[in-house]
């Protein structure tokens, strides 16, 4: 496994396990009411598990198994793909914790445009990629 | 296909067809104005969507796909990876009986059953993470 799919998976287990220990505190908080600002963590339990997690653990196995190029020695345009790493996390974390911190709305705006940065990117690399076999 | 994959694979089709069923359920409450109640099955559907489908068939085909451990334990902790299937099945049913349950008759019986579905739901996660971890590895 190349050492960016590596990256993209681990990283996408510690939001998995990041959004579902979110997701339990406030389950446990809709049955036993500890404290409403719990649900603040709301958005940042959808953003973790949706984008952090599936979206990223996506990303990080697409890169693994798609077609490789040069005989099976490339993966192509590696820039791109470690630019989408980038964007998509530094999305994740300005969308998730923009209304936990009470942040100014344009912080979740700007994390949901690095989102799309980091999709374009992706696309970017990958898209030559998907080919028949020689 | 290991055992655990082809569990995994087929427990989460069952919960593809029950929570798009659920999906219908919702909708005519909008279409024939059926009882509000049945708003508290909301995240319950959307969770055995994207838990008991989308997540649990990604459980299925790493614990199968992904790196193997080692040679002697290729897929890991295999006791723990069954314990994970349970403990995440448990939960998600417990969730899906006790979430509208509490809505309908906010009972301190269904109260406690929530906060056990939440924490089998969270260990089974950590199992899953805990057991990965290792098999995510570069060649």
């Amino acid at each position: 496994m190349p050492r960016l799919s590596v990256l993209l998976i681990r990283t996408a287990l510690v939001y998995f396990a990041a959004g579902f220990t979110l997701g339990g505190l406030m389950l446990v908080e809709k049955a036993v009411r500890i404290d409403p600002v719990l649900w603040r963590f709301f958005d940042a339990h959808v953003e973790f598990l949706l984008i952090g997690w599936t979206v990223q653990l996506a990303m990080g196995v697409a890169f693994w198994m798609l077609p490789r190029f040069a005989g099976g020695t490339s993966r192509g345009n590696e820039p791109a793909a470690w630019t989408a790493f980038f964007l998509v996390n530094a999305g994740v974390l300005l969308a998730g914790f923009g209304s936990f911190f009470g942040l100014p709305r344009a912080v979740s705006l700007t994390g949901r445009v690095f989102e799309v940065g980091a999709a374009l990117a992706f696309a970017v690399h990958a898209w030559p990629r998907i080919r028949p076999s020689p | 296909m290991p055992t655990l994959t082809r569990w995994l694979i087929k427990t989460a089709l069952v919960y593809f067809v029950a929570s798009l069923l659920l999906g219908v359920l919702l909708a005519a409450r909008d279409a024939f104005t059926l009882s509000p109640a049945l708003a508290a099955l909301m995240p319950v559907y959307f969770h055995l969507l994207m838990v008991g489908w989308v997540t649990q068939l990604i459980f299925g085909v790493a614990f199968w796909m992904f790196p193997r451990y080692s040679k002697e334990k290729p897929r890991g902790r295999e006791g723990l990876a069954w314990a994970m299937y349970a403990s995440l099945n448990a939960g998600l049913l417990l969730r899906a009986l006790a979430e509208p349950m509490l809505a309908a008759t906010t009972a301190p019986f269904w109260a406690g059953v929530l906060v056990f579905s939440a924490l089998l739901k969270w260990s089974a996660g950590l199992m899953f993470v805990a057991n990965m971890w290792k098999r995510i590895r570069e060649k």
